[in-house]
């Protein structure tokens, strides 16, 4: 909270004055939420503490939650570099542009950017093929809605989530053609008095499967509450709530990626990179897929889950179309990279247009 | 574009439900600043009030416990403010600014084990007959007691300013404190009294959020609501029921433009995202055209001597 910020900003110029000679290497993390939002920032912070428990005494780590994303970010990351970071991981969208400014004035501290495009001779950015989940639960999704009607809660229209919504629906669609997707904008990754909003204004028309690409755990509370919807885990397992609505997971793991970057700083050898790693290496994990799911679904599901991870299927394989019915990828064909990283569109069937 | 899947009347009990934690902390802030108290850290007693709410409902299984634990909560936590502004002198903006900074890494401190529990369900109101009624039945008679109790607040406050001394006594002391303490009365008591009633509002809207509204316990849940109550006491012009407007307004055009989103109405999205505030901020201003004003003595510090 902002209260922790305070402290970690004493704290820091605790640092300042003690560890200029110190041999430990400080790392230091930006988060968008707090830390007990159960979500995206827990896990994060989770690979924070992994990094600690890796090195020890060698490094140390320091974090300020609930940065927003725009000119405060700047702030606590010029006060972070100054303060003696070797290596700064910026864990949302909208800190892209601060952590380039900044990397500019810090030549020689590393930027880890997650989720971003933009790098730098010290910016490197990270992110996790969340898609590769998003296709198994549509799958799952797909099967298991009675009403056909997907509730779909997104924060920004930024690539990360239109290329969630894209692969949940195309592999939706693969198994149940009269699928439809209701998609609502929150603006807004964290606050669950909205996202409770946004998914009851889904439930009440008729959505019995909720997906979320937003922070907290509010939205399984309001499937919970409204009895017969199912939703999944988002960025982290939300595994309290796998006796209620909860049917399985996307979690990010940023552990072992944390760590061979801090070792690579640690060792002077770290150099800018652009990581996008998916089921396959482990940075995007499936929670456990609840009883709830029939045996067949499952077995489908996992199935999907092994084919991505070798390799062998891509979530985007042609032929798909565009929203507006122009063809996107050929018969066989599989998106590339980028432009899969700057997805600015919706594929043939969803409904609605992307706010720009 | 399909309309009719919104159902206008879950619609209107829902808008209801999201109005009503920005309702209870802007009332409370009213009474404050009609004292003369400008206290900026609604969003540090709201969500005290929310953690403690949650805590208290969870041990004691009974949400009533839990709301009342919210109220005292709330207002301890004013008592700060009380003390900063009213004993110290200090500054109201900082000492406010201070509260809701304290307020939101306390309640992340006592929060910590109660992430992921179900609180007990807040009861809701059930007459026979009534509440079964087709529109009217789930729209007027079946709520639970804390959404009547903020209309009734409303409408208490309302008469209180209005039509009783003890109102009069309270508007005499915002408007002008030098005044009124030289006509008797207690300027610092009186004030204190409002701030400990706001804080209690506060966090009595604090815990609607995590025990009725989103029903869990999340760091930093109330996401910047107190600031919005705050602002609408300003464009409300002081006034309880227009606060009320306000409140169902906002709530009820943030609830109105999620459910157009998922009906896939041809607005444009972002249109629809600001449209809350955009709402809100224009019918109150236009409400507001009489120039009703602040009261005269808001966020100035009294001291006897003067």
């Amino acid at each position: 909270m902002k209260l922790t910020k305070l402290l970690t900003s004493a704290a820091l110029a605790l640092g300042m004055a003690t560890g200029a000679m110190a041999d430990t290497t400080k790392v230091g993390f930006v988060y968008v939420g707090p830390v007990g939002d159960g979500g995206w920032t827990y896990e994060h912070d989770k690979g924070r503490l992994a990094v600690e428990a890796e090195f020890g005494d060698a490094v140390e780590t320091t974090y300020v939650e609930n940065v927003a994303e725009g000119p405060d970010a700047e702030r606590v990351m010029t006060q972070m570099a100054l303060s003696g970071a070797k290596l700064i991981f910026t864990t949302s969208f909208g800190f892209m542009d601060p952590t380039i400014n900044v990397a500019k004035k810090f030549p020689n501290v590393k930027f880890e950017h997650a989720t971003g495009y933009k790098t730098a001779d010290n910016v490197s950015v990270y992110s996790a093929r969340f898609y590769e989940g998003r296709a198994i639960q549509g799958t799952i999704a797909g099967r298991m809605t009675k009403s056909n009607v997907i509730g779909y809660i997104g924060s920004f229209p930024i690539p990360e989530v239109i290329r969630g919504i894209n692969s949940a629906y195309i592999h939706a669609k693969k198994v149940n053609p009269d699928v439809t997707f209701k998609i609502v904008w929150v603006y807004t990754w964290f606050d669950p008095a909205k996202e409770t909003d946004a998914a009851k204004a889904l439930i009440e028309q008729g959505a019995d499967v909720i997906l979320q690409h937003t922070d907290s755990t509010s939205v399984l509370t309001a499937a919970a509450e409204a009895g017969n919807v199912i939703g999944f885990g988002q960025a982290s397992d939300m595994a309290e709530y796998a006796d209620g609505p909860r049917v399985s997971s996307i979690i990010d793991n940023w552990a072992p990626y944390y760590i061979e970057r801090t070792r690579a700083v640690i060792d002077g050898t770290w150099e800018t990179v652009n990581t996008w790693d998916g089921i396959g290496r482990g940075m995007v994990g499936i929670g456990e897929i609840t009883d709830k799911v029939p045996a067949d679904v499952k077995a489908e599901a996992l199935a999907l889950k092994a084919s991505i991870a070798s390799g062998e299927y891509h979530p985007f394989t042609g032929p798909i179309n565009k929203q507006d019915g122009s063809v996107w990828l050929k018969d066989g064909e599989t998106a590339d990279d980028g432009t899969l990283a700057g997805m600015g569109f919706y594929v043939e069937g969803i409904e609605g247009d992307i706010p720009s | 574009m399909d309309l009719t899947s919104i159902n206008p009347v879950l619609l209107v009990a829902s808008l209801m439900v999201a109005a009503t934690p920005i309702l209870l902390a802007a009332i409370g802030e009213l009474v404050v600043e009609k004292a003369g108290v400008l206290n900026l850290g609604v969003e540090g007693m709201m969500i005290i009030g929310a953690v403690s709410g949650f805590a208290i409902a969870v041990e004691t299984g009974s949400p009533l416990l839990g709301f009342i634990a919210a109220a005292v909560g709330g207002a301890l936590l004013s008592l700060l403010f009380v003390f900063l502004t009213q004993v110290a002198l200090a500054n109201q903006v900082a000492s406010g600014l201070a509260l809701t900074l304290f307020g939101l890494g306390f309640s992340a401190l006592i929060g910590q084990s109660y992430v992921g529990i179900r609180p007990p369900a807040t009861g809701q109101l059930n007459i026979p007959f009534l509440s079964e009624l087709d529109v009217v039945g789930p729209i007027l008679f079946s709520h639970d007691l804390v959404l009547y109790l903020s209309i009734a607040i409303v409408a208490a406050v309302w008469y209180m300013l209005k039509f009783t001394r003890a109102g009069l006594i309270l508007r005499a002391v915002g408007e002008n404190h030098d005044a009124a303490h030289a006509l008797g009365y207690k300027v610092v008591r009186i004030r204190i009294m409002a701030i400990m009633f706001g804080g209690a509002c506060a966090g009595l809207g604090g815990a609607y959020i995590s025990l009725v509204r989103v029903p869990q316990w999340t760091e930093g849940m109330t996401a910047g609501i107190g600031w919005i109550a705050l602002a609408l006491v300003v464009f409300a012009s002081w006034k309880p029921w227009r606060v009320l407007l306000g409140a169902y307004l906002f709530g009820g055009v943030t609830v109105v433009q999620l459910n157009l989103q998922a009906a896939g109405v041809a607005i444009p999205v972002e249109y629809l995202a600001m449209s809350p505030y955009l709402i809100t901020i224009i019918v109150l201003v236009i409400l507001s055209k009489d120039k009703s004003s602040a009261p005269a003595s808001l966020g100035r510090i009294f001291h006897a001597s003067h």
